[in-house]
C-alpha cells in the first residue's frame, strides 16, 4: 500500500471513531450536541480524504465528476431544505425517508460494482456475489419499505393494514424468486439476474409495510434503520470499504437496539408486527361523549382548581397531544402551574410518538425542560405521591387491564396513572385505542374526563387557572 | 475464505458490538435524535457513491452513480441539519424571552453550527 492509501485508510479509521464517539456523547442531553458536531466532523474527514483519493488517482471522467458534482448538490439541497423545513410532528416521516435514500444508495453502488464486474467478464468470487446481494436485496427492501411507511405516516397511504387473500402466498413467492436467482447468480455471473432480484426485493417491501398499522410504526421505523445500516455495512463488504463497514454495523446496532425497545414496550415480538392485521389506523372512533356507565365529565373550572392547588401534577401526553399539535399549550399551562409553586413532570411511554423519543422532541420544542421529561420505569413510583395526573390524548399506556391476563393489552408495560390521587383525563370522545378495547381508567372514581381537543382543552384550563388565581 | 474478507467479517462484528455496548446507554429521550444521528451516520455510503462515478463509463453507469450521490448527499446533510436542530431544542432550563410559545422553529438557519450558547449548564 503507498503512502497516500495508508494515510487515507488512517482518515477513514479516524473517521468511524468519530462516528462512535459521537454517538458515545449521545448519553446525555447536554452534551449530545458536542456529538453531533464530532460525528459531523468525522463525515467531512471521510468524504474530503474520498475527493483527494480521487484526484490522486486521477481515473475519473470529467463526465464522472460532472455527474458526482451534480448529484451531490441535488441530493444535498434537498437534504438541508426537508431538514430546515420539517415541523418536529413530521420527523417520523423523515427519518423514513432518509432510511430510504441510504438503503437506496447502498443498493446502487452494489449494482453498479456488479455490472462493472459483468462487463469485464470477470468470474465474480462467491463472497462478493453473497455480499452484493446481500446489499441489493436489504437496500432494495428498506428503500421500497421505507416509502411506503413515510407514506402512511404523511397520510398519503391510509395508516390502517392493508391486507389482501393470498399476501403470504405472494410473500413465499418472492422469496422463492430471490433464493433461485441467488443462487443461480453464485454459479454464473448474470446482470439480468441480479436485477430479478432487485425487482422482488422491491415488491417485497411493499408488501412488508403495507400490512402494518399506523400505531405500530415505531417499530416498522426501527427496524428499517437496522436494515439501512447493514445494506451500508454490505456496501461496504462489495467495495472494501471499512469505514462503511464499521459505519453500517453501528447503526444495525442502534435501529436493532430501537427495534427491540419499541416492541417490549408495546408487548409484541416483532414477528407478531410484521405479519401485521393487529395495529389499526389512528381514526378515532366516534362514540358519543359521555356515553356508558360511570364516567364522569368534569368543567375546566374545576379541573383548574384541582390543578393549581395540587402540590404535584404529572403530565401524561400520548399521541393524540402531537395530533392536535397541543404541546405549546401544554408547556404554557406547566409553566403557569410551576410559577405557582406546582410541582410539574412529564411521564413519558415508550411508544407515546410515532417514533422512538418522538414525544421529547415535540415538548423539548414546546421549550419544555429536559430534566422534567421522565422515562417511564422512572415515573411510576412516584404517581402514588401525585395529587393531579393530567392524561392527555394517551390511551391503551394508562389501561390497567395490562396488569390482568387475557385482555388485547395484557402485559404490555404502562403508566401507572391510576396510582395518583386524582385523574384528569383530555380526550375527544370514549373512542378506542389502537387495541381497541375499553380503558378502565376512564372509569374509575378517581377519574374526571373533559371532552374535547387537546388544543382548546388546554387553552380553556390554562384561563381558568388564570383566572383563578388572579 | 480470503483475508481480506475475513478481516471485514472481524470489523463488522466487532462494531456491531462497540454499537450495542454505546447505544443501550443513550436514554430514552434521545431516541428520535440518535436516530437520526444514526441516519446521517449511515450517510457515509456517500464515500461508496463518489467512487462509482469514477468507475462509470456508460449511461446507465452515470445515471446509477448520480442517484447514488443525491441520495447519499440528501442523506448525509438533511441528517446532521436535522439532529443540529433537534439537539437545540433540548435545554435544561426555558429560556426566558427568546422562543414564545407557539414560535416555529425559526433558529432553523443555524442548526448543526457550533454556538454552543450555554446550554450545557
Amino acid at each position: 500500500m503507498s503512502a497516500f492509501n495508508t494515510v487515507i485508510q488512517l482518515v477513514y479509521v479516524a473517521a468511524a471513531s468519530c462516528f462512535v464517539l459521537g454517538l458515545h456523547l449521545m448519553n446525555t442531553p447536554g452534551t449530545a450536541r458536542r456529538g453531533n458536531q464530532v460525528s459531523t466532523a468525522g463525515m467531512t474527514a471521510a468524504v474530503a480524504a474520498t475527493l483527494a483519493l480521487i484526484i490522486h488517482t486521477g481515473a475519473i471522467s470529467t463526465t464522472g465528476w460532472i455527474v458526482m458534482a451534480a448529484g451531490a448538490l441535488v441530493g444535498g439541497g434537498a437534504g438541508l431544505y426537508l431538514a430546515r423545513t420539517v415541523q418536529m410532528t413530521a420527523m417520523p416521516q423523515l427519518v423514513s425517508v432518509f432510511n430510504a435514500v441510504g438503503g437506496g444508495a447502498a443498493a446502487l453502488v452494489a449494482i453498479h460494482d456488479y455490472m462493472r464486474l459483468a462487463d469485464a467478464r470477470a468470474a465474480v468470487p462467491a463472497a462478493t456475489t453473497v455480499t452484493t446481494l446481500l446489499d441489493v436485496i436489504i437496500g432494495a427492501v428498506t428503500f421500497s419499505g421505507s416509502v411506503i411507511a413515510a407514506g402512511k405516516l404523511q397520510g398519503v397511504i391510509t395508516s390502517a393494514p392493508v391486507t389482501f387473500p393470498g399476501a403470504r402466498i405472494v410473500n413465499l413467492l418472492l422469496a422463492a424468486v430471490t433464493l433461485g436467482t441467488g443462487g443461480f447468480l453464485l454459479a454464473t455471473t448474470s446482470l439480468p439476474g441480479l436485477v430479478v432480484v432487485l425487482a422482488a426485493a422491491l415488491v417485497f417491501g411493499v408488501s412488508m409495510v403495507m400490512p402494518i398499522g399506523g400505531a405500530d410504526m415505531p417499530v416498522v421505523i426501527s427496524l428499517l434503520n437496522a436494515f439501512t445500516g447493514t445494506a451500508v455495512a454490505m456496501a461496504g463488504f462489495v467495495i472494501g470499504n471499512w469505514a462503511l463497514i464499521i459505519a453500517g454495523a453501528l447503526v444495525g446496532a442502534s435501529g436493532g437496539i430501537l427495534t427491540k425497545l419499541m416492541a417490549d414496550a408495546m408487548n409484541r415480538s416483532i414477528g407478531n408486527i410484521i405479519v401485521g392485521g393487529f395495529g389499526t389506523g389512528d381514526t378515532a372512533v366516534a362514540a358519543v361523549a359521555g356515553a356508558g356507565s360511570g364516567v364522569q365529565a368534569i368543567a375546566a373550572d374545576d379541573a383548574a382548581i384541582q390543578l393549581a392547588y395540587a402540590a404535584k401534577v404529572i403530565i401524561v401526553p400520548g399521541y393524540g397531544l402531537a395530533a392536535a399539535q397541543a404541546q405549546h399549550e401544554v408547556a404554557e399551562l406547566a409553566e403557569m402551574l410551576e410559577s405557582r409553586g406546582v410541582d410539574v413532570s412529564y411521564a413519558i411511554h415508550p411508544v407515546a410518538g410515532r417514533m422512538p423519543g418522538h414525544m421529547n422532541v415535540l415538548l423539548a420544542e414546546a421549550n419544555v425542560p429536559y430534566p422534567q421529561l421522565k422515562e417511564m420505569d422512572d415515573i411510576n413510583p412516584e404517581f402514588a405521591r401525585t395529587d393531579v395526573a393530567l392524561v392527555i390524548g394517551a390511551n391503551d399506556v394508562t389501561n390497567p387491564a395490562a396488569r390482568r391476563p387475557g385482555t388485547a393489552i395484557s402485559g404490555m408495560p404502562i403508566l401507572d396513572v391510576d396510582q395518583a390521587k386524582s385523574i384528569i383525563v383530555i380526550k375527544r370522545s370514549m373512542g378506542h385505542g389502537y387495541a381497541g378495547i375499553d380503558n378502565e381508567l376512564y372509569v374509575n372514581p378517581k377519574t374526571s374526563m373533559y371532552f374535547a381537543d387537546a388544543k382548546k382543552a388546554l387553552a380553556d384550563m390554562t384561563s381558568a387557572v388564570k383566572t383563578l388565581v388572579a | 475464505m480470503s483475508t481480506a474478507l475475513l478481516t471485514d467479517i472481524v470489523i463488522f462484528v466487532l462494531s456491531l458490538w462497540v454499537g450495542f455496548e454505546v447505544i443501550s446507554k443513550v436514554p430514552a429521550t434521545l431516541h428520535t435524535p440518535l436516530m437520526s444521528a444514526a441516519n446521517s451516520i449511515h450517510g457515509i455510503v456517500l464515500v461508496g457513491a463518489m467512487l462509482i462515478a469514477v468507475t462509470a463509463n456508460n449511461a446507465v453507469g452515470y445515471v446509477i452513480a448520480f442517484v447514488a450521490a443525491a441520495f447519499a448527499a440528501m442523506n448525509v446533510t438533511g441528517g446532521y441539519v436535522v439532529t443540529g436542530r433537534m439537539l437545540k431544542m433540548f435545554r435544561r432550563r426555558p429560556t426566558a424571552p427568546a422562543a414564545p410559545a407557539g414560535a416555529p422553529a425559526a433558529p432553523a438557519a443555524q442548526a448543526g453550527q457550533a454556538s454552543g450558547n450555554g446550554q450545557r449548564s
